[in-house]
């Protein structure tokens, strides 16, 4: 097994794991968390076809680059809607989350 | 002996996803977040993604650590109670989840094998004006993007500063940082920001031929910003200061201006021409930069929040 395939199985795996995050999370801000692990597990799998057949692709990296920046900004304005809506609504879930508890 | 690296390496960054998912408390959560945006950097190093390792260490480790934690901070204080109680493990969405695993592993061993270098990148290259390819995908070939990211950045600050209170509108963004002078923070606060200048400095310098650039470098000039607000060195701006809004735009101004400037000399919109794509790539790599390093360091520091920072 060549080492692009490990990442490449790696970022699969990543992806898997931060949906389950995802979709278990109650609290808000582990749900950007959960999210974040999902978009970085996509950047590794491309990376990695990037990185094929002994390869140094630019674009691909290009692309994860610009990625990176605009996962930050989004998470940046997610976390400003978590803090916002804590403070408005007393807690840091979604009023259905209660319902099921 | 790298493949046993690089397992792992693999091994280790899956073992910390896992906790950081299935860790129990919010904290600990972010903790391993940020350990696994290390990992990753080291990952990108292998993948022989130097630019990328750069990138994910500062932004995917750094500075969404310092996001996180800082509204980690803020629920706390808004008295938001602790996480729910500790839920029970989900077997349909953990199937759901393999299943979408799988199906990725899969695509990997079903995707065509690329040629490599691509023959129009390769011709190309020669006439971009700068040394690292990834450069000259970024602000040259790929330019539509880089300029859109750059407005991105500016749309999520724009949003994040909508969520401002009214009454807060005024003051300073964030909030006072109380600093215990001879304490830690303070010596860092001293320590730190002359070190990382130089470095952030040095990124985007010499991103036209060695792995950085506007973006890397930019994010450790935002760290540096930072690291003197939260040290109480450096006071962050209200919303309303115009010099600083001025800083925003800069870069994608500029990017912008260069992108019109080639359609008006016939060469098309954000072409750069090779005789003179040297010398506007850098031009443009220190304007978006700057904006960069502002745009970061004011979305993690986030709106203002008044009532105790005056």
């Amino acid at each position: 097994m060549t080492s692009p395939t490990l990442y490449a199985l790696t970022g699969a795996a990543l992806i898997g794991i931060g949906f389950y995050g995802l979709i278990e999370a109650q609290h808000l801000l582990r749900r950007v968390i959960t999210f974040n692990l999902i978009g970085s597990g996509l950047f590794v799998f491309l990376g990695a076809v990037g990185a094929r057949n002994d390869g140094f692709d630019p674009i691909p990296q290009a692309l994860i680059i610009t990625g990176i920046v605009v996962a930050l900004s989004a998470s940046a304005l997610a976390v400003g809607l978590v803090v916002a809506h804590s403070r408005a609504s007393g807690r840091a879930t979604f009023p259905e989350e209660d319902e099921d508890a | 002996m790298t493949l046993i690296f690089d397992a792992m390496l693999c091994a280790l960054t899956l073992g910390v996803a896992l906790a950081t998912v299935l860790g129990c408390g919010v904290f600990r959560t972010i903790v391993f977040f940020v350990v696994y945006g290390l990992l990753l950097s080291v990952a990108w190093v292998r993948l022989d993604a130097v630019d990328v390792a750069l990138a994910e260490a500062a932004i995917g480790a750094g500075l969404t650590g310092v996001l996180f934690l800082a509204a980690f901070g803020k629920l706390t204080r808004i008295g938001v109670e602790a996480e729910p109680s500790p839920k029970r493990f989900h077997l349909p969405a953990a199937l759901g989840c393999i299943g979408l695993s799988g199906a990725m592993a899969w695509a990997w061993f079903a995707l065509p094998e690329p040629h490599r270098p691509t023959p129009d990148l390769s011709d190309a290259l020669p006439r971009a004006g700068v040394e690292n390819p990834v450069t000259a995908v970024l602000l040259n070939f790929r330019a539509w993007d880089t300029l859109l990211e750059g407005t991105v950045l500016l749309a999520a600050l724009i949003g994040l500063w909508i969520l401002t209170r009214d009454e807060d509108w005024h003051h300073r963004l964030g909030r006072l940082q109380h600093v215990r002078s001879g304490g830690v923070m303070e010596s860092f606060g001293r320590l730190l920001p002359p070190v990382g200048t130089l470095v952030g400095v040095y990124l985007i310098y010499i991103g036209a031929d060695q792995p950085g650039g506007a973006f890397q470098g930019g994010t450790v000039l935002a760290a540096v910003g930072l690291i003197a607000a939260l040290a109480g060195l450096l006071r962050p701006p209200r919303i309303t200061e115009c010099s600083w809004r001025m800083a925003l735009v800069a870069g994608p101004l500029v990017f912008l201006g260069a992108g019109v400037a080639g359609e008006v000399f016939g060469v098309g919109f954000l072409t750069l021409p090779g005789s003179i794509a040297e010398g506007a790539i850098f031009i443009i790599e220190v304007a978006l930069g700057l904006s960069i390093a502002v745009t970061l360091a004011l979305l993690v520091i986030g709106p203002p929040e008044g009532g105790d920072s005056e």
